[in-house]
């Protein structure tokens, strides 16, 4: 139960350097899947590496706020991270705060996100800022709601006691409130991370892009703070799903190094599955019109409703 | 310790009484009816504070004694008082927002110089001040609807302060009308009541749930649930809120807002769970529906504002429907026999008043700041103030995070402990009806995603970018005292949310009282630095273990500083503007058009109306003149208010006919009347 600061450590840097490649891979099979040759999957560290060594530019308009949004999206994603298990079924930090927690840090994150596009006054950012709250407000009571579906079952907020709760028995895991739930969560995944068809994290100077278009008055180490807290977010959230409803080969509590390294292979293996799966909507499907997205997002909240009212039915039984 | 905190008690409440009493007298030299009245409310509220939490800390607030203020000459009126746990528990956050506020008035008032009676604003701010304590504290129903009754017309003045503009006078109106059809329904259940018990002491009241008839007991609760709903600002009982408390004084605001609405709170509290005793299931889904009505359509209602007191005022009722939230959850698990997450969730809903009344204060504050620098409530003419109010933004930042429901601050706990006894309230029935938890909780989730949409816009628009107008690039900051008492509240914004497990102490002799449990020791784990629920491994969370972790993990972009960018320079340079001469103000997003995605989004419900005229010369995309106008229907007004309001008028138009003017009609109609009511009684 106490914090571990080995396991604290370790799942730090493994978000801090696994969120970047997860991204590189996922750009990459998406220019494959394109008919394109696309960047090498570590791109990412080389972009990271080179923003984090560039001169910085300044708006003269912004304030102290734009200066200090970056750190806050960049630890918020790194702490809300340490909350959500890994490797081992016993997140290092669970102690700390379990999904509530987990998803107020992310809010926070993105609440200076929007308050850096404001900040140095040109449109763009100002439209970036606007629909980034506004489909996050949307998004939030379906994914809330898919949450507090295992949530209930597990009888606890506690990330790492509802992964635990199923592991033992498998059969659980096709529990229908489950597979619902996951499947609200996956579409609330895709407007969260930026994907299509909510977002497009590839578009840079197009009227319909959210979250680059926060970004645009940011250089040089701000910019890859910034890039770098949206990857690990997105780790984040993707390990929410993969191990929290699928938590098939997470380790014990005490495991020794092989029980380890399986449990890495195993997680590796449902988040490329999930990246993959990511990647195919990403390549099929257009871009909505913003003011379908609500239509989408509210799918997103009839499954999780569905998934609640199969909790309702079994619930006990 | 019990002596010595009634002492201060009521030494706090002379202070007010000599605040009242010198600001009216001095009411010809400002600058000493400004010193003496604000600075008797400080040290009142100040003593105050002490000895109500002392009285908590202390356990001495259980044991308290009924005791009379005033000998009364009046038959069953008792000026009683008796500082009880729930009273005290109140009287801090009166105390709290008083001390700070008063503060901050004493820098706030001279913007009045030579304007308006100096005297008058802070005699009445003192009489307000009191007669709030005093309705937290009266035993008596009489004395209470006394003190309420004076609480309201006080605030009736300090809302007209500014009566020379038309809006205020008419919100005044408003406030005052419908303050009263509130009192009205108090004094008809605190007469059910008097039935019932033969009395108006409160001590008769207790538990007397469980000895009237169902037909009165339904009418007793319907009745108090709409007065004091009417004070709290319920939707669809709150249409006077977003009108009078903007038009109000800031440091009036501030109160109303923290304050006011909470004796709404207070007496639901009071009644429902004091009194009533173990209450039917309809009564928690009553209270448990309305209060996430109120919240979802607070917020939606804000986002739509500009003004930017307006836009808080509507948060008010946002905020009253968490607390509702936690009520109703807690009348349902007082029902079903679960006193435990009964207690849970009450303490969430007490424990969000309180977090409620201090953002909420600080944030009415910093926009009394900025419309004292700017002289204007409309946000689409701010802009740019972090770079001139610094210490204002980051104190409104501070009540922005808190009001979102951000971790770690004080807002975040609160709905933490709210959602832990809604999901754990799932297992506490078989029926249908437990579906109505989870539900509630994911409309909460989204109240606070929409909140934190509407912060981003409160603040962003008002304080970042460029300055939108004159009156914002000639912005100054706020003296001393104004920012000294935003300090204050940002100080509690902090404590309460970093350290809830010690905050949480001060509840054990309140759920006591009201539900029979102690829970401040389930609650804390790891010697009080995490907040546990109080279901088994229900879930933990430490806001301050966070916040550390937090700091500790600042390390690594230290390190990346250190390894890649240590030689890197800054440069200052303009915002990129797409190759145009220079950005100006026009360009930037307004809130307009901020929410517009929202309004779109809920547009079966804002109706939304606007109108475009252009003019050009050539074509239509070279315009040389544009007009746009924007409008959100008011839904309550239009559609409940107006259609009431008109049939009344009919009715009274009907009824003139009676009003001849001659007096033996008139006699004619007391004769009649006499008679009827003979034959009634025979």
């Amino acid at each position: 139960m106490n914090p571990n600061p080995p396991a604290i450590v370790l799942q730090t840097l493994l978000l801090l350097f696994l969120a970047p490649l997860v991204s590189g891979y996922m750009k990459n099979w998406k220019a494959k899947l394109q008919n394109r040759r696309g960047a090498p999957p570590w791109q990412v560290y080389l972009d990271l590496a080179k923003f984090l060594r560039k001169d910085m530019v300044l708006s003269e308009h912004a304030s102290w706020v734009f200066s200090f949004a970056p750190y806050v999206v960049f630890l918020t994603a790194l702490t809300a991270g340490l909350m959500v298990p890994m490797l081992i079924a016993q997140a290092p930090l669970s102690l700390f705060g379990g999904v509530l927690a987990m998803v107020g840090l992310l809010a926070l994150g993105r609440f200076f996100l929007a308050l850096g596009g404001l900040d140095p006054g040109s449109a763009f950012g100002g439209m970036g800022s606007s629909r980034e709250m506004t489909i996050s407000a949307i998004a939030e009571p379906a994914l809330m709601l898919a949450v507090f579906t295992v949530a209930i079952t597990a009888g606890t907020t506690d990330l790492s006691r509802i992964a635990q709760s199923t592991q033992d028995a498998a059969w659980k895991l096709l529990n229908p409130a489950r597979v619902l739930a996951f499947a609200a969560l996956f579409i609330v995944l895709l407007a969260e991370t930026g994907r299509i068809p909510v977002d497009n994290p590839a578009t840079h100077l197009e009227l319909t892009m959210i979250h680059e278009a926060m970004l645009l008055e940011y250089s040089g180490r701000y910019l890859a703070l910034m890039e770098w807290g949206a990857s690990i977010k997105q780790l984040v959230l993707m390990t929410l799903l993969v191990n929290v409803f699928i938590p098939v080969g997470l380790a014990g509590p005490h495991a020794p190094f092989l029980g380890l390294a399986m449990s890495l292979i195993a997680y590796l293996v449902k988040l490329t599955v999930l990246a993959a799966a990511m990647v195919v909507v990403e390549t099929t499907n257009a871009k909505l019109r913003l003011f379908r997205v609500p239509d989408l997002l509210s799918t997103a909240f009839v499954l999780a409703a569905l998934a609640l009212l199969s909790t309702f039915l079994f619930y006990g039984s | 310790m019990a002596v010595l905190s009634t002492k201060l008690l009521l030494l706090g409440l002379l202070g007010y009484g000599m605040g009242a009493a010198a600001g009216l007298l001095f009411f010809k030299r400002e600058r000493a009816a400004n010193l003496l009245s604000f600075g008797c409310a400080a040290l009142a509220a100040l003593s105050n504070f002490i000895s109500c939490v002392s009285a908590l800390a202390t356990g001495a607030a259980a044991s308290s004694q009924s005791f009379e203020l005033l000998p009364s000459l009046i038959p069953l009126v008792r000026f009683s008082i008796s500082p009880d746990p729930l009273g005290c528990y109140f009287g801090i956050i009166v105390s709290l927002l008083g001390l700070a506020i008063s503060i901050y008035s004493v820098g706030y008032a001279p913007g009045y110089y030579g304007r308006k009676n100096i005297g008058v604003l802070g005699g009445f701010f003192n009489m307000l001040l009191m007669t709030t304590t005093l309705v937290f504290l009266a035993d008596n129903a009489l004395f209470f609807l006394m003190v309420w009754e004076i609480m309201a017309m006080t605030a009736f003045f300090l809302v007209s302060y500014e009566h020379e503009h038309e809006e205020t006078r008419n919100a005044g109106v408003l406030y005052f009308v419908l303050s009263h059809l509130g009192t009205g329904c108090l004094i008809v259940g605190f007469f059910l009541l008097y039935q019932a018990s033969g009395g108006f002491a409160f001590e008769g009241y207790r538990d007397l749930g469980a000895r009237l008839s169902p037909g009165i007991r339904t009418s007793v609760f319907l009745l108090f649930l709409a007065g004091f709903g009417f004070k709290a600002g319920v939707v669809p009982l709150h249409i006077w809120l977003p009108a009078a408390h903007p038009v109000a004084p800031s440091n009036v605001s501030a109160v109303m807002s923290g304050v006011l609405i909470k004796t709404g709170i207070y007496g639901m509290t009071r009644v429902f769970f004091d009194f009533m005793g173990n209450p039917p299931n309809w009564w928690g889904v009553t209270v448990l529906t309305l209060g996430t009505i109120s919240a979802v359509l607070g917020v939606l209602f804000a986002l739509m504002e500009h003004d930017l007191k307006r836009l808080l005022a509507y948060h008010s009722i946002e905020n009253i429907g968490i607390i509702l939230m936690g009520l109703g959850a807690a009348l349902m698990f007082l029902h079903s026999g679960h006193p435990v997450l009964a207690s849970l969730a009450l303490i969430a809903a007490l424990y969000h008043t309180l977090n409620h009344a201090v953002f909420k204060a600080l944030l009415f504050l910093g926009a009394g700041a900025v419309l004292h620098a700017t002289h204007t409530r409309n946000m689409e003419e701010m802009g740019g103030l972090a770079r001139r109010m610094r210490w204002t933004a980051l104190f409104f930042l501070v009540g922005a995070v808190a009001i979102s429901a951000l971790p770690p601050l004080n807002g975040f706990v609160s709905e933490w402990l709210t959602y832990q006894s809604l999901l754990q309230g799932f297992g506490t029935t078989s029926s249908l009806i437990r579906l109505m938890f989870p539900l509630s909780g994911a409309m909460l989730a989204l109240t606070g995603a929409l909140a934190a949409a509407c912060f981003v816009k409160a603040f962003g628009i008002t304080f970042l970018a460029q300055p939108r107008s004159d009156r914002a690039r000639q912005a100054r900051e706020a003296p001393g005292t104004m920012l000294a008492g935003q300090g204050v509240l940002t100080a509690a914004c902090l404590f309460l949310g970093l350290f809830p497990t010690l905050v949480l102490k001060l509840f054990d002799p309140l759920t006591r009282q009201l539900t029979g449990q102690q829970l401040s020791r389930q609650l804390a784990a790891v010697d009080g630095l995490v907040l546990s629920s109080v279901v088994a491994e229900g879930g933990t969370v430490s806001t301050l273990g966070i916040l550390l972790l937090g700091i500790c993990l600042a390390v690594v972009p230290w390190i990346l500083w250190l390894v890649f960018a240590r030689r890197t320079r800054i440069r200052v340079a303009p915002t990129w503007d797409c190759g145009l001469r220079g950005l100006t103000p026009h360009m930037e997003y307004t809130a307009t058009g901020f929410s517009k995605p929202i309004r779109m989004i809920f547009k079966t419900l804002f109706r939304p109306r606007r109108e475009v005229q252009r003019e050009y010369d050539f074509s239509p995309y070279f315009a040389t003149s544009l007009r746009f106008e924007s409008h959100v229907e008011e839904v309550f007004y239009t559609r409940l208010y107006r259609p009431m309001n008109q049939g009344a008028l009919r009715i009274s138009r009907r009824l003139r006919a009676l009003q001849a003017g001659s007096i033996q009609a008139y006699l004619i109609y007391v004769f009649v009347t006499l008679v009827a009511l003979l034959l009634f009684a025979l």
